[in-house]
């Protein structure tokens, strides 16, 4: 027990260095934001997916780290990984379609936890492929930006990751406007309230489907390239990455973009509050904490919901 | 309908104990990766439980594998000595178990292993069983992802650098065999009571939830108090064999041994899935060939192993959803004692009245 008292107090110390000195938590804050502007994206993909085909992709971390190693090749032939951005896009679009056609097509009639095993061993796949190339160590693309310091060098910027965040918004605002103005970007929001009206109406259901899914792929490879830049990618850190998509999927609700933009905001801010709370070690349990803590709250909801309904 | 056949039946079953006692004796080499054979056995029924019988797929029930293990390693060490201190020297320094304080350890362990577990099933199902379909699934590999994190982070327990169990007192050869007959034992215990289940009125139950749970609670089924009961039984028997198992390996530490979420974890699903999942001979087929033709070629494939399992969970869910069993039973359903006019005859009678 004297270990857990010891943790405790150690708890409590950092918080009293919050207090100390509340500049710490601009940059917590600040660091939460930059990053939490990334699990946006890869969560709107993830929501995409969910609420058109109604598929959960267990893969989607692994799709986000296969596009930062795209950034982490271009890193080590000297070409700047944020180059990679456009490749890392083209080539998950591809490789979304092909998964898709391979597997995803045959599994979206059925019940949904094939859907979820499905992807699951795909996300084994990925992992494995990307461990017997690169290697298990953790990699980074080095961006060689400079580091800012504000507030008498007490908060540290990184102007990559302002360039990131940048990229964030420009991204998700291609694709709000894509969704809301192009022609495909219409039919998978029809797809998406009815396929069968859909279909009755034209539309390619399928080949929707298809594009939807490619789309979530590309999203995700962009998201990739950024962390790999910000942060750190390796094979096996995509299941953080997935449940983090779940999290704030399920805490936003899909079909709700300002809510999935605030929820990884706020994801990212708990998730270096607890970094430097409770220790760098509890940074993954918190992850996983949310996630049955938002899985939880969620079903308080419905059953005061079916009181109602009583 | 479904004519039960006892003769051919108990013929294998016989043949199958048979070939458990004398295998160790016949194969001395292969004591241990037999032993496990039993475990994975086991792991596939308890899974099946729930996801074959019941509908509702786990993805975390390894998490009471890792918990009875814990329990058991608690207790065996707490009734003789003081964890903390045993953990931080790091178990064999300063512990000597005598084979009475061992044994006494080992049997109160591995109940309280098995009680422990229900506890926490009952426990969590409030929790959990409130999520369907594919909420469920995420929810409880969330639990057991996230065991296994505050688990490593527990310095009491020994955190991530684990627990060392009480050596066992005996030469290796007789070690060997006690652990195989416990793992057997374990694993026959189980296949008889699942199967005993599936008789009962309890099994209908179960099955009319994973059918439609709704209407089986418009029935009067307590679906509530069936899922806690299910999920319960499931973590009893894997308590007892995370207990065994710890003591078996010898060394207990949470990311590979007590929580293996990849590998352990998934195995019991894609077993399950490969057997047939809702059959009760499913799960043993599956185990069976999934084990044996994992232990043989595993060594061989160099780090391709995981994409292999990966790829056969894909085609084994994309493309031959119903299993060994099932497909057996679709493609011969006369030898299920199934048959086809009966079966009409049956569900025309059925339907008219």
């Amino acid at each position: 027990m004297f270990v857990f008292q010891s943790f405790v107090s150690a708890m409590l110390d950092n918080i009293a260095v919050l207090k100390v000195a509340p500049i710490f938590n601009v940059q917590l804050v600040l660091d939460g934001l930059f990053i939490g502007a990334i699990f946006a994206l890869a969560a709107y993909g993830l929501a995409l997916v969910w609420g058109v085909m109604n598929v959960k992709n267990l893969s989607q971390g692994e799709f986000v780290i296969m596009g930062g190693y795209f950034a982490h090749v271009f890193a080590q032939n000297d070409i700047h990984p944020i180059f990679a951005l456009i490749p890392a896009t083209i080539m998950m679009f591809g490789f979304g379609w092909i998964t898709y056609h391979l597997i995803i097509k045959r599994v979206i009639e059925r019940d949904l936890f094939t859907s979820l095993l499905a992807t699951f061993g795909l996300a084994l796949v990925i992992q494995q492929a990307l461990n017997l190339v690169f290697g298990p160590d953790v990699q980074t693309a080095e961006s060689g930006f400079e580091t800012r310091f504000i507030f008498d060098g007490l908060v540290t910027v990184a102007d990559v990751k302002l360039i990131s965040f940048a990229l964030c918004v420009v991204l998700a605002t291609i694709v709000i406007i894509f969704m809301k103005k192009s022609r495909m970007g219409q039919a998978i929001r029809a797809t998406a309230q009815d396929a069968r009206a859909a279909r009755v109406m034209g539309i390619d259901t399928d080949r929707v489907y298809a594009f939807t899914f490619s789309l979530n792929a590309a999203i995700c490879g962009a998201a990739g390239v950024l962390i790999s830049m910000i942060w750190v990618i390796q094979p096996f850190y995509g299941i953080p990455h997935s449940i983090r998509a779940f999290v704030i999927v399920t805490a936003a609700g899909f079909g709700n973009l300002p809510g999935v933009i605030l929820a990884a905001f706020g994801l990212g801010v708990a998730e270096q509050y607890s970094g430097f709370v409770m220790g760098a070690e509890f940074q993954q349990a918190t992850v996983v904490s949310l996630l049955v803590a938002v899985l939880v709250w969620r079903q308080i909801q419905l059953s005061r919901h079916r009181q109602v309904v009583k | 309908m479904n004519i039960t056949r006892p003769l051919p039946q108990a013929v294998i079953c016989i043949c199958i104990l048979v070939a458990g006692l004398v295998a160790p004796f016949v194969f001395p080499d292969y004591r241990v990766q037999i032993s496990l054979l039993w475990i994975m056995i086991l792991f596939a029924l308890t899974w099946d439980i729930l996801g074959g019988q019941m509908g509702y797929n786990s993805l975390g029930n390894i998490f009471f594998f890792g918990a009875g293990m814990y329990i058991c390693a608690v207790v065996q060490v707490g009734l003789y000595f003081d964890v903390a201190e045993y953990t931080s020297a790091y178990g064999g320094t300063i512990a000597k178990f005598s084979p009475n304080q061992y044994f006494t350890g080992f049997l109160l362990g591995t109940i309280a292993a098995a009680l422990g577990c229900v506890v926490l099933a009952v426990l969590l199902s409030s929790v959990l069983f409130g999520l369907r379909g594919p909420y469920f699934a995420i929810g409880t590999l969330g639990t057991a992802l996230a065991a296994r994190e505050l688990f490593a982070t527990w310095g009491w327990i020994g955190g991530g650098s684990g627990i060392s169990m009480p050596v066992y007192p005996g030469d290796p050869y007789s070690r060997s065999l006690f652990f195989y007959f416990l793992c057997f034992v374990a694993a026959v215990l189980t296949f008889i009571f699942v199967r005993w289940l599936y008789s009962t009125r309890f099994g209908l139950a179960i099955n009319a939830i994973r059918d439609d749970e709704e209407k089986a609670e418009a029935m009067g089924v307590h679906t509530k108090r069936h899922k806690t009961a299910a999920w319960s039984i499931s973590a009893f028997f894997l308590g007892i064999s995370g207990a065994v198992f710890g003591n078996m390996i010898g060394f207990i530490e949470p990311a590979e041994v007590a929580f293996p979420t990849v590998t352990f974890g998934i195995f019991m699903v894609a077993m399950t899935l490969l057997g047939g999942k809702g059959t009760l001979w499913g799960p043993v087929i599956g185990a069976t060939l999934f084990h044996i033709v994992k232990e043989v070629t595993w060594t061989y494939l160099l780090g391709w192993q995981w994409i292999a399992l990966g790829l056969l969970i894909i085609i084994n869910v994309v493309y031959f959803q119903d299993g060994i069993v099932g497909w057996i039973r679709t493609r011969w359903p006369e030898y299920f004692g199934v048959r086809i006019e009966a079966a009409a005859a049956d569900k025309n009678a059925q339907v008219s009245r």
